[in-house]
């Protein structure tokens, strides 16, 4: 959907940022750009709606080479979402989210409905889009960022750190929220983040750059995570690599059987076979059941929180299925990686 | 100091030509000062060469007397209207031209760079962005230019115009003080309400800025 052959982009004060870039970014998927900051992973992404324009090279979206367009046409084409939203402080939230209707001459009146369908679609009220951005919080703000860069129904949606600015509770809802999104929309989306947990969590393909602009490695999170290209790669996905692949996978092959009876800790239940909490004797410990689509860290994670290094699987109603120790877990973990490492 | 009141009974409808004819001049020179100060102000925010030239320019024409203004223009306009709001013009420009230079400065980048990428081009940038979000700074530098521009109408008493100047001249000539005291309160009283009214323009084009009960 868009593809880089060969790009360079050379600022005038002589820096590079962008080298000999080539990299194909598929259709409906997610691709990440991540690197420390001057990699140029951002100027890489503005160059695909020319906010940034290369030096040398070529960039088509949809086959058709990006220099050859209207610049302001263009960008109408592609949505665009930047950190700390950069929504219009005079405009109501509803007239921010038309912004592009408007110019593509959709009318105030369509542009409008359109705008309070997607504000609907990215979580907020209906009321929220009479007031203006200075009335929401940032995570508020940078929903309505979202909704303005899908007004026109873009097929390219570039996203420039959107959730760099929020704090990391709202963040991990945010980023929810886009993965849902994503699953009904399927766009073409290119997310730039210097959070490499993010970029594990969003994408489905992870480009790394370095320092000068090089592309280093782009794959898919699991394999970026199991065979890294090389020691750049590896210290930046960092130590805990083998923890952030066991991230992405599910605890749904890990073997279940009944809760044991006896013992110092018992799993309590309620009237409708939902866990409550461990108890042994007077003394309780919270649980927190999982279900199959949980990853396999959190499993992890949990069995050793678990005073019986056993977790409670639950059904999508949070009713027991089963528990599963902490020994099949780390067997699977294991397995899981070894799977991961070979296959790519 | 007594007031005559007959006399201001007698003179109602003078009294209030004057004014009219007195806002007319301070209005029109704050009209034509804000269209060519937006002209000028986009010239000096894009080219930064020409800001401080251009902000030079409009402080040097600041610092002329104004008296020496309005014998200069006679020789271009004669001894006509068209000489006093050009004159009072010139002066607005110092106030105008910077406000609206330091308004559009105002305007953070962030905002540009979002109208821009979202596919506005820059004239429409310029008018639906970049003016609205200025406009509290120009209107800082309006409503001084207004009340700057209301009391030194007066001054164009010289060249035969001047509003309720001319109240002053008459009654200074005949030793008189109820015109001096009736022109001195109209044009304070010109000044409140247009500055009022101003601020009320203000809140009518600004519904952002409004804090919500």
């Amino acid at each position: 959907m868009i593809q880089f052959d060969a790009v360079h982009k050379r600022f005038p004060n002589g820096t590079t940022a962008v080298h000999d870039l080539t990299l194909d970014m598929a259709e409906g998927g997610v691709t990440v750009l991540v690197g420390s900051s001057g990699c140029g992973k951002t100027t890489t992404l503005r160059m695909i709606n020319r906010m940034v324009e290369p030096t040398s090279g070529t960039i088509r979206v949809g086959g058709k080479d990006v220099t050859r367009q209207d610049a302001a046409e263009l960008r109408r084409s592609i949505g665009y979402v930047i950190q700390q939203a950069g929504l219009f402080p005079h405009r109501t939230v509803l007239d921010n989210i038309a912004t592009v209707p408007l110019l593509l001459g959709h009318g105030r009146r369509k542009s409008r409905a359109r705008a309070a369908e997607l504000l609907e679609t990215v979580g907020l009220s209906a009321e929220a889009g009479k007031r203006y951005p200075h009335q929401l919080s940032g995570g508020q703000q940078q929903r309505v960022g979202v909704a303005r860069a899908l007004a026109a129904d873009p097929p390219v949606l570039l996203m420039d750190e959107p959730f760099g600015a929020v704090d990391p509770v709202v963040r991990a809802q945010l980023q929810d929220e886009l993965i849902r999104l994503q699953q009904e929309l399927s766009k073409t989306i290119v997310f730039v983040t210097h959070d490499i947990d993010e970029a594990v969590r969003l994408g489905d393909r992870i480009a790394i750059f370095r320092t000068g602009g090089h592309l280093v490695q782009c794959a898919a999170p699991t394999e970026l995570l199991a065979r890294p290209a090389d020691d750049f790669v590896a210290d930046f996905l960092g130590a805990e690599r083998g923890l952030k692949l066991l991230s992405l996978k599910t605890l749904a092959a890990v073997p279940q059987g009944p809760a044991p009876e006896g013992g110092p800790w018992a799993l309590v239940l309620d009237a409708a076979n939902k866990p409550l909490h461990w108890a042994s004797g007077d003394a309780e410990l919270p649980v927190r059941p999982l279900r199959d689509d949980d990853s396999l860290l959190s499993a992890l994670n949990e069995s050793i929180a678990s005073p019986t290094g056993l977790i409670a699987r639950v059904d999508a109603d949070g009713v027991l299925t089963g528990v599963s120790s902490r020994d099949d877990i780390h067997h699977h973990a294991g397995q899981a990686h070894t799977e991961a490492r070979v296959a790519a | 100091m007594t007031i005559d009141w007959s006399w201001i009974g007698d003179h109602t409808y003078d009294l209030t030509t004057l004014t009219v004819s007195h806002l007319q001049a301070a209005l029109s020179a704050v009209l034509f000062g804000v269209l060519i100060s937006l002209a000028l102000a986009v010239v000096a925010h894009r080219i930064r060469p020409l800001r401080g030239f251009l902000l030079g320019i409009s402080n040097v024409l600041f610092t002329i007397p104004s008296i020496a203004i309005f014998v200069l223009l006679l020789p271009v306009s004669g001894l006509t209207r068209t000489t006093t709001v050009i004159g009072l013009t010139v002066y607005t420009l110092v106030v105008l031209l910077r406000n609206t230079v330091e308004g559009l400065d105002s305007v953070p980048a962030k905002t540009r760079e979002a109208a821009k990428a979202m596919g506005t081009r820059p004239l429409r940038t310029l008018l639906t962005v970049e003016f609205p979000l200025a406009l509290p700074v120009i209107m800082a530098g309006v409503r001084i230019a207004t009340v700057m521009s209301i009391s030194l109408v007066s001054v164009a008493t010289y060249i035969g115009d001047g509003g309720l100047g001319q109240l002053f001249t008459d009654g200074f000539q005949r030793n008189f003080p109820t015109p001096v005291i009736a022109g001195v309160v109209l044009t304070i009283l010109l000044a409140v309400v247009a500055d009022a009214a101003l601020v009320a323009v203000q809140y009518v084009l600004t519904p952002w800025r409004r804090r919500r009960a």
